[in-house]
Order: C-alpha cells, then sequence, then structure tokens
C-alpha cells in the first residue's frame, strides 16, 4: 500500500505484470475510489461549463461523458476530467484526487447563472472493472442495457442490487466499465464482481498495473504530461480543444495564439531501444544538452521493451526520429514512435 | 527463508563467504520490494570496489535500486544468467539469482555484516 493523495492505495496485488496481462487478456479490477467527484447543476450550468472547459458541452447528450480539462488563462492545465452529462442542466465533473479540493475552488469560484457546485468525492467510490472480458462478468450483476452501451455512454441503475451510475470508460485501453456507487456497498459490490468473474479470469489490479496500461495506451496522466506548463496542444490533445465551439472558454485566446506562433514542445511516444529504462524526469539529450524531458517511462509488459512518453523540440517529433536519454550518467537511445503503443483488437 | 550461512548487509544484499572470495546477491526482503525485475545491470569482470560503492542497478516495472558492495575487492565472475533471465532475482534470490563473486580485499568488512538472525529481526523491526 503506498499513500497517494491521502488515500492508502494498493500499487500491486499479484505484481504489476501479472495484472497487467489479466486486464489485456481478461480483466482486472481496480479501485479508483480516490478520483473526486463535483456535481454542477441548474439553470445556466451548461452555459457555465461551456465557458469554463474546452471541449463542447453543447454536443454532450445527456447518458454520454465526454473527455475535457481545466485550462488556465495561460491555455494550460489545471486539470483533466470527465465530465458526465445527467440531465439537460445536471452534470458530474469526475477528477483527479490529487487536484481535487483545488478543482472544486477553481469551479465553485467561477460558477455563473443559477449553477450550484457541490463536492461528493465523499460520496462515491469507483471500481474499474477493464478487459475484454469485462462486458460478461459484468451483464449478469447490472441492469440491462449495458451491452450497449457505447464508449463513453453510461446508464443510472444497479450493480449487485445497489444503485450505480455504470460508464463504458476506462484507462486501460480496454474495452470495460467504471461503476459509481456509494461507498459503503463498494466492498460487497467488489466481492460479488471477483466471485462472478473467477471462471473468466478476473484478478483485482492496482495503481502499478493502472500505470502500465495507460502508458500503453499512450493516455496522459496528470503531473506527467499534463500540468501547468503544458497546455492541450503540445500534449497531443488538440481533439479536447474546441476552438470553433461559439463563445470564449478559459484560455482560448492562449491556445489560438499557440496554434498561430507555433509550438515550442510537443508529446512524442518513444521505444528504448537498449538496455534499461527511462523514466519520468530523465532529460532527452542532444549534442549532450537537456533538449527536453520524459514525462513517463515503463517497462511494457505487452511489449516485453521499455516505452515512455516525452516532451522534445517539434524538430525531434516526427516518428523514426532517434532520440538520446540520459539515464544516470548513460545514454539510452530511443526511437519516436506514433502513439498510442497499443490499441486493442475489435 | 534466510540462509544461515549468509551475512546481511543493511542494504538488503547477502553475502556467502569462500575463503578469500564471496558470492554476492540480494535479499528475499528486497526482491520483494522491488516487485518483477526487467533489468539487471552488472559490473565488468576486473573492476574493483571500494566498501559501499555502486555495483550496478536493478530495474523492476515501477522502480530502479543501486547495488551497493557491502565488502571492498575485485570482481572475478559475473552471473550472465540472471542478466539474461532476470526473473531468476524474483524466483530464487539466494540461489540461482546471485549477482556476482568478488575476491574481497579486507574480511574487516565483513564484520559489520548482520547474521541471518540479526537480518530477520532487521527487516522485521522496520527499520530498513
Amino acid at each position: 500500500m503506498v499513500d497517494f493523495a491521502g488515500w492508502d492505495m494498493p500499487v500491486q496485488y499479484a505484481g504489476v505484470i501479472e495484472e497487467h496481462r489479466a486486464v489485456r487478456t481478461a480483466a482486472g479490477l481496480f479501485d479508483v475510489s480516490h478520483m473526486g467527484e463535483i456535481r454542477v447543476r441548474g439553470a445556466g450550468t451548461e452555459a457555465f461549463l461551456q465557458r469554463l472547459t474546452p471541449n463542447d458541452v453543447s454536443k454532450l447528450a445527456a447518458g454520454r461523458a465526454h473527455y475535457s480539462g481545466l485550462l488556465t488563462e495561460r491555455g494550460t492545465y489545471v486539470d483533466d476530467l470527465l465530465i458526465y452529462r445527467l440531465a439537460p442542466e445536471e452534470f458530474l465533473v469526475v477528477v483527479n484526487a490529487s487536484n481535487a479540493p483545488r478543482d472544486f475552488e477553481w469551479i465553485a469560484s467561477r460558477a455563473s447563472g443559477d449553477a450550484e457546485v457541490i463536492d461528493e468525492s465523499e460520496r462515491w467510490a469507483l471500481l474499474a472493472l477493464q478487459g475484454p472480458k469485462a462486458l460478461p462478468i459484468l451483464t449478469p450483476l447490472a441492469s440491462p442495457g449495458i451491452a450497449a452501451l457505447r464508449y463513453y455512454g453510461f446508464l443510472q441503475g444497479e450493480v449487485a442490487g445497489v444503485p450505480a451510475l455504470i460508464s463504458r470508460t476506462g484507462y486501460t485501453g480496454e474495452d470495460g466499465f467504471e461503476i459509481y456507487l456509494a461507498p459503503e456497498h463498494a466492498a460487497a459490490v467488489w466481492e460479488r464482481l471477483m466471485e462472478a468473474g473467477a471462471e473468466h479470469g478476473l484478478q483485482p489490479a492496482g495503481l502499478g498495473a493502472r500505470d502500465t496500461l495507460r502508458l500503453e495506451a499512450a493516455m496522459a496522466l496528470y503531473g506527467h504530461e499534463i500540468d501547468e506548463e503544458t497546455t492541450p496542444l503540445e500534449a497531443g490533445l488538440d481533439w479536447v480543444v474546441k476552438l470553433d465551439k461559439g463563445g470564449d472558454f478559459l484560455g482560448r485566446d492562449a491556445l489560438l495564439a499557440q496554434r498561430a506562433e507555433g509550438l515550442g514542445k510537443k508529446l512524442v511516444g518513444f521505444e528504448v531501444q537498449g538496455r534499461g529504462i527511462a523514466r519520468q524526469g530523465h532529460a532527452v539529450l542532444s549534442d549532450g544538452d537537456g533538449v527536453g524531458v520524459v514525462t513517463s517511462g515503463t517497462w511494457s509488459p505487452t511489449f516485453e521493451k521499455a516505452l515512455g512518453m516525452a516532451y522534445v523540440p517539434p524538430a525531434l517529433a516526427a516518428p523514426g526520429t532517434s532520440l538520446t536519454i540520459g539515464v544516470r550518467g548513460r545514454e539510452l537511445p530511443a526511437v519516436v514512435v506514433t502513439p498510442p503503443f497499443y490499441r486493442r483488437p475489435r | 527463508m534466510y540462509p544461515s550461512e549468509y551475512l546481511y548487509s543493511r542494504e538488503h544484499e547477502w553475502v556467502r563467504v569462500e575463503d578469500d572470495t564471496c558470492v554476492l546477491g540480494i535479499t528475499e526482503f528486497a526482491q520483494a520490494e522491488l516487485g518483477e525485475v526487467v533489468f539487471v545491470e552488472l559490473p565488468e569482470i576486473g573492476q574493483v570496489f571500494d566498501t559501499n560503492d555502486e555495483l550496478g542497478t536493478i530495474e523492476s516495472v515501477k522502480a530502479v535500486a543501486e547495488v551497493f558492495t557491502p565488502v571492498a575487492g575485485e570482481v572475478i565472475e559475473v552471473n550472465d544468467a540472471v542478466v539474461e533471465d532476470p526473473e531468476l532475482l524474483n524466483e530464487d534470490p539466494h540461489g540461482e539469482g546471485w549477482l556476482l563473486k568478488m575476491r574481497f580485499s579486507s574480511a574487516a568488512d565483513l564484520k559489520d555484516l548482520m547474521n541471518a538472525e540479526q537480518y530477520e529481526e532487521f527487516v522485521k523491526s522496520g527499520e530498513s
């Protein structure tokens, strides 16, 4: 167990590699109750969130979620988040644990119209059931209709007789579901899922596997690929930013300017070619000088080699470019590859 | 768990003494803390180290650990099998997962090491 933003979190159960492979080939169950939940509701909420976040909330139907962020005036990340539209003027915003108190302040202090902002982090536990067997495991325990959910769709129903919001989302690159429920029911639902999943090869999975899985899927992690010094454009998350959605939003001017001027750094995926692992904070070198930095790096259980992501000057960002990474005084060769490293078979 | 004929360091290495040479590895406790080992980097034969010098590194999925030598001396053999097959370190840290053999320069270093019983206490006490 480790302390993670004040939560006692399991890093691993059986071992990172075994749990990782279970998620890729069968299924894994994660306790990610540390995530923060903020409800925003009331007349004018859509317009408020439209001004606060870069994705287009007007295009988000009730029963759907989308990926977005909170940006500063400079267009840099306060946090990345999911927005669930529960009703025309009612949303659940799901944020990173480490940023949750600040996110709540950020949202509440900017609320407009009759929008009411409620911190519900303590009221929600969150279980993530991820992997190709997630659907057959969940089906007998859950409300009908989960099979028909599309990626980023959700429904409010039941799991194991307990009220739950079930969404077809995840942070692993696999099919799967995230189940939001009251904390007092979480342990019992965890047990029921583990029982139902036994015959399908379900394994409990920890933060360690969550990190290797999301990295193979090239999903950004706050504090690594994105932070208050990086913008969505630099992070390759342009698709989250709807500059032409109509009307202003926080950070838009800065992003427009950055688009016009060109980027000073770009996030790339890389594969290490020598022996060793490039990890967060290691420098990308050019003629011995640091020109970039590794944001995440790990051993990939799927590909059995070291992979990572790094910020580099645009001149070094094209796939196929050779990189040199300084690892404890050694130079480790790597090559830029097009992310994601892993795409699930369909 | 911890072989009684070995000596142990506070950095979680073990040493098996044979005359003026010793075999060196990391302990069961250390491998469990590290998790699945994916890379092992060892020195060259002939390299000479002082006490507490960094001998090499062991990388697992989640962490990297430096290996410090508890005894000064010259490397006379390295375990190529564990470099080829790093999971040997997880499977059998006190046996097949040995790291290297040294000819030590002074037996005095050995006096600072713990016996199995002391090491087990040390691990349990949580001082590690």
